[in-house]
C-alpha cells in the first residue's frame, strides 16, 4: 500500500463569473508516493506545486479526484478530522520557520504533543529528544529571536518529527537561509529519510536543493511534465548521521 | 481536546506579551467590578444600619398619636388636640387581638437636679410596658409597677446619660432627684442605647409613671390625656389587622361619625423602614446602572482587543491549526484569553472596591458592608462578561482557514 497516492485531483478556482473564469490550478494530477521516498517537487510559480502540497498537506480539499493518505481517503474527511490526521501523521517545515514567536524552542516542539492530548512529562521528554536529534541541546529555552535562522529551521524540523508523523512535507525549507546553511539543513533531511525511515515531500526552486532528493517532480501549468529518479545525489557531509 | 492547564499558560504567555494593552484592557471591568463592590458595600451597610436603628426604636412599633387641631383654617400641628386618654390605651390593650403591648407616652423636657448636680432632659410618663415595646432593659434596680402607676407614686428611672450627668460614679439607685422641684426617688437605671439614626442620644431622658407626670409634671389644660400611645403588635404579620383594629376602636370610643375625620393617626413604623429602605434602594439602583455601564464598556473593550489580538496573530493560528489544533483548540485559547482578562480584572476590581469602601467608610463616615454575595456577584460577572464578549472574536479565530491564515504576514 502506498503511503501518498493522489488520483486525477483537480482543483478549480472561480475568478469571477461565467465559465471562461474558472481557473484550474491543478488539471488531474495522479501522484504515488512509497514510504521512505525523498521526492523534490518543482516547479515555476504558478505551476500548481503549492496547492498539490496544501492538498497532500490536508490543508485543502481537491474539487474533485481521490488522495489516499496511508490507506484512507481524506476527500471526504471532516474538517477536525483533518486536523487530526495533520497532527499525527504529517510533520510540517515552512519557507518562514513558522515558530511561534516569544514561544521557547521547547515549548514549540512540544505544541503538536499538547494538540495530540500527550501528558505534560511525555512531551517534554519528547521535545528534549527530538532538539537533541537535531543538534539542538542547551538551546530549548532560546526564544526563536534568540537563534539563528538555521537554528529555527532545525526547531520546525524538530517540531515535525516530534510526534512521529510518517510524512515530513516542507515548503521551500531552504528559501530563507544562505547556502552553507542550506546544505546543512538539507543534511537533516537526508539523515531523517534513510536513518529514520522518513517519508518526505520537499518544494524547492533550487536543483542543487533537488539534489538531495532520490526523486523529482516537476509541476507546469497543473500538470505533472516530468518525473524522474535522481542519479546523481549530492554528497552529505555525513555530520549529522 | 487539549488539556486545560497547556491551554491556561499558552493563553497566560500570549496576555503577558503585551502587558500594558492588557491592562487597559482590563481597566473597564476593574472600575466596573469595584461599582458594584463599592455600590453594594454602601447598600447593603445602609440597609444594616436602618435595621440596626429601627430595632434599636423596638420592631413592629406603631405609633398612635392625637390630630391636629385647626385652628380658623390654621392647622395647628400633630399633638395640639389632645384626645388620646389613658383610658384609650388600656382599652386598646383589653379589646384588640392583634396587640401585644400598650404603653401611654407623654413628655416634657425638666431641670432635674439631685445635690448640687443639674441637668435638663427629657421626662417621660409611661408604664412598665414602654420597656417591653422598645426592646430595652433595666440594667439595675427595677422596672416601674403597676402599683406605681395606680399610686401615682413619685419614682423614676434614669436613662444612662442622665445618671452620668448627675451622679458620676456614684450608685444612683435608691437617691433622690428632684424633677421640676419634686422629689422623685430613682428605683432604676437603663441599659445604654446610644445614638438613634437620626444621632439623638436615646439614654438622655427619664422614666416616670404616666399618672405620676398627669398630675404633677406635666403641665397639660387637658388632664388624662396623653401626647402618644405606643404599640407593639404581637408579630410583624400582625402589624396592619392591628392599625385597623386601633382605628375602629378608637372611632367608636371618641365617638366620630361616619364621615368625620379621625382625631388621631396610627403610624406605622415598618412604613417608615419601607421608605427608607426604598430610598437606599433608588440610589443602588443608580450606582448599579453605573456600575452596569462600565462592565459594559470594559466588555467591549476586551472585545475590541480580542478581534485585534485575533488579526494580528493570524499567522500563529494558521501555523497551529497545521500542526494539528482543530477549531475547536483554537476557540477555547481565545476564550481563555479573554476569561482570563476579565477574571484578572474582577479581581483587581474586588481589591479596589474593597479598599474603596474602606475609603467610603472612613472619609464618608457611612457603614459599609461587604458581603460573600457582592463578592460571588461581581467575580462571576466578570467572568461571564470574559466569555460574552470573548465568544466572538475566538469564534472568528477558530473559522479561518489554515491556507489563508500561514500566508497572512
Amino acid at each position: 500500500m502506498s503511503l501518498i497516492k493522489a488520483e486525477n485531483i483537480v482543483k478549480t478556482y472561480i475568478t469571477g463569473s461565467g465559465e471562461d473564469c474558472t481557473f484550474y490550478a491543478l488539471k488531474g494530477v495522479s501522484l504515488t508516493i512509497e514510504k521512505g521516498e525523498f521526492v523534490a517537487i518543482m516547479g515555476a510559480s504558478g505551476s500548481g506545486k503549492s496547492t498539490f502540497m496544501n492538498i497532500i498537506g490536508c490543508l485543502d480539499k481537491p474539487t474533485s479526484g481521490n488522495y489516499y493518505l496511508d490507506g484512507e481517503n481524506i476527500v471526504n474527511t471532516r474538517l477536525d478530522k483533518l486536523s487530526e490526521v495533520r497532527n499525527v501523521k504529517l510533520g510540517f517545515v515552512f519557507q518562514g520557520f513558522n515558530l511561534i514567536s516569544r514561544t521557547s524552542a521547547l515549548e514549540n516542539v512540544e505544541l503538536p504533543m499538547i494538540y495530540k492530548g500527550l501528558p505534560a512529562k511525555e512531551r517534554k521528554e519528547r521535545a528534549m529528544e527530538a532538539l537533541k536529534i537535531v543538534g539542538l541541546t542547551g538551546k530549548e529555552q532560546n526564544m526563536p529571536s534568540q537563534l539563528s535562522g538555521g537554528q529555527q529551521q532545525r526547531v520546525a524540523i524538530a517540531r515535525a518529527i516530534v510526534n512521529d508523523a510518517p510524512v515530513i512535507l516542507a515548503d521551500e525549507p531552504t528559501g530563507n537561509l544562505d547556502t552553507k546553511t542550506s546544505y546543512e539543513v538539507m543534511d537533516f533531511f537526508v539523515n531523517l529519510n534513510e536513518n529514520m525511515g522518513k517519508t518526505i515531500v520537499l518544494v524547492t526552486h533550487e536543483d542543487d536543493i533537488a539534489q538531495y532528493c532520490k526523486r523529482t517532480v516537476r509541476f507546469k501549468d497543473g500538470n505533472i511534465i516530468n518525473d524522474s529518479l535522481n542519479t546523481k545525489r549530492a554528497k552529505t557531509t555525513g555530520e549529522y548521521r | 481536546m487539549i488539556d486545560f492547564s497547556s491551554t491556561f499558560k499558552m493563553a497566560l504567555v500570549s496576555l503577558k506579551v503585551n502587558k500594558m494593552r492588557s491592562i487597559l484592557t482590563s481597566l473597564g471591568i476593574i472600575i466596573g467590578v469595584s461599582a458594584v463592590i463599592i455600590m453594594l458595600a454602601v447598600g447593603q451597610g445602609a440597609s444594616v444600619k436602618i435595621q440596626k436603628d429601627m430595632s434599636s426604636m423596638g420592631s413592629n412599633l406603631l405609633m398612635v398619636a392625637s390630630a391636629s387641631v385647626t385652628s380658623g383654617g390654621v392647622r395647628m400641628g400633630q399633638g395640639t388636640k389632645p384626645s388620646l386618654t389613658l383610658k384609650d390605651t388600656y382599652a386598646i390593650e383589653k379589646n384588640c387581638p392583634s396587640v401585644g403591648y400598650v404603653a401611654p407616652y407623654s413628655s416634657e423636657a425638666k431641670q432635674v437636679t439631685y445635690g448640687n448636680q443639674n441637668w435638663s432632659t427629657n421626662i417621660t410618663g409611661t408604664t412598665a410596658n414602654y420597656m417591653l415595646i422598645r426592646d430595652w432593659n433595666i440594667s439595675m434596680g427595677r422596672n416601674l409597677s403597676d402599683e406605681d402607676i395606680s399610686n401615682m407614686s413619685k419614682v423614676a428611672i434614669l436613662g444612662n446619660t442622665v445618671a452620668n450627668e448627675l451622679f458620676g460614679d456614684l450608685d444612683p439607685i435608691g437617691k433622690t432627684i428632684r424633677i421640676g422641684g419634686i422629689p422623685f426617688k430613682v428605683i432604676g437605671l437603663l441599659e445604654s442605647k446610644g445614638q438613634n439614626s437620626m444621632g439623638r442620644d436615646q439614654d438622655d431622658f427619664v422614666m416616670i409613671p404616666i399618672t405620676t407626670g398627669q398630675k404633677k409634671v406635666f403641665g397639660t389644660n387637658f388632664p388624662g390625656t396623653v401626647s402618644m400611645i405606643n404599640v407593639k403588635a404581637k408579630n410583624a404579620d400582625a402589624i396592619l389587622s392591628a392599625e385597623t383594629e386601633i382605628t375602629e376602636l378608637l372611632r367608636t370610643r371618641h365617638k366620630i361619625g361616619k364621615k368625620q375625620e379621625d382625631d388621631f393617626q396610627v403610624r406605622n413604623l415598618t412604613q417608615m423602614m419601607e421608605t427608607m429602605k426604598a430610598t437606599v434602594k433608588t440610589m443602588s439602583v443608580l450606582l448599579g446602572s453605573i456600575a452596569g455601564v462600565s462592565l459594559l464598556v470594559g466588555g467591549i473593550g476586551i472585545m475590541n482587543i480580542m478581534l485585534v489580538s485575533v488579526t494580528e496573530r493570524t499567522k500563529e493560528i494558521g501555523i497551529r491549526m497545521a500542526i494539528g489544533a482543530k477549531s475547536s483548540d483554537i476557540r477555547i485559547q481565545f476564550l481563555i484569553e479573554s476569561l482570563l482578562l476579565s477574571v484578572i480584572g474582577g479581581i483587581i476590581g474586588l481589591l479596589a472596591g474593597i479598599f474603596g469602601s474602606k475609603l467610603v467608610e472612613i472619609f464618608g463616615s457611612m457603614t459599609v458592608y461587604i458581603s460573600s454575595f457582592s463578592i460571588i456577584l461581581s467575580l462571576g460577572f466578570s467572568g461571564i462578561i470574559g466569555v460574552a464578549f470573548g465568544y466572538y472574536p475566538a469564534y472568528k479565530a477558530s473559522l479561518l482557514n489554515p491556507i489563508d491564515a500561514l500566508r497572512y504576514e
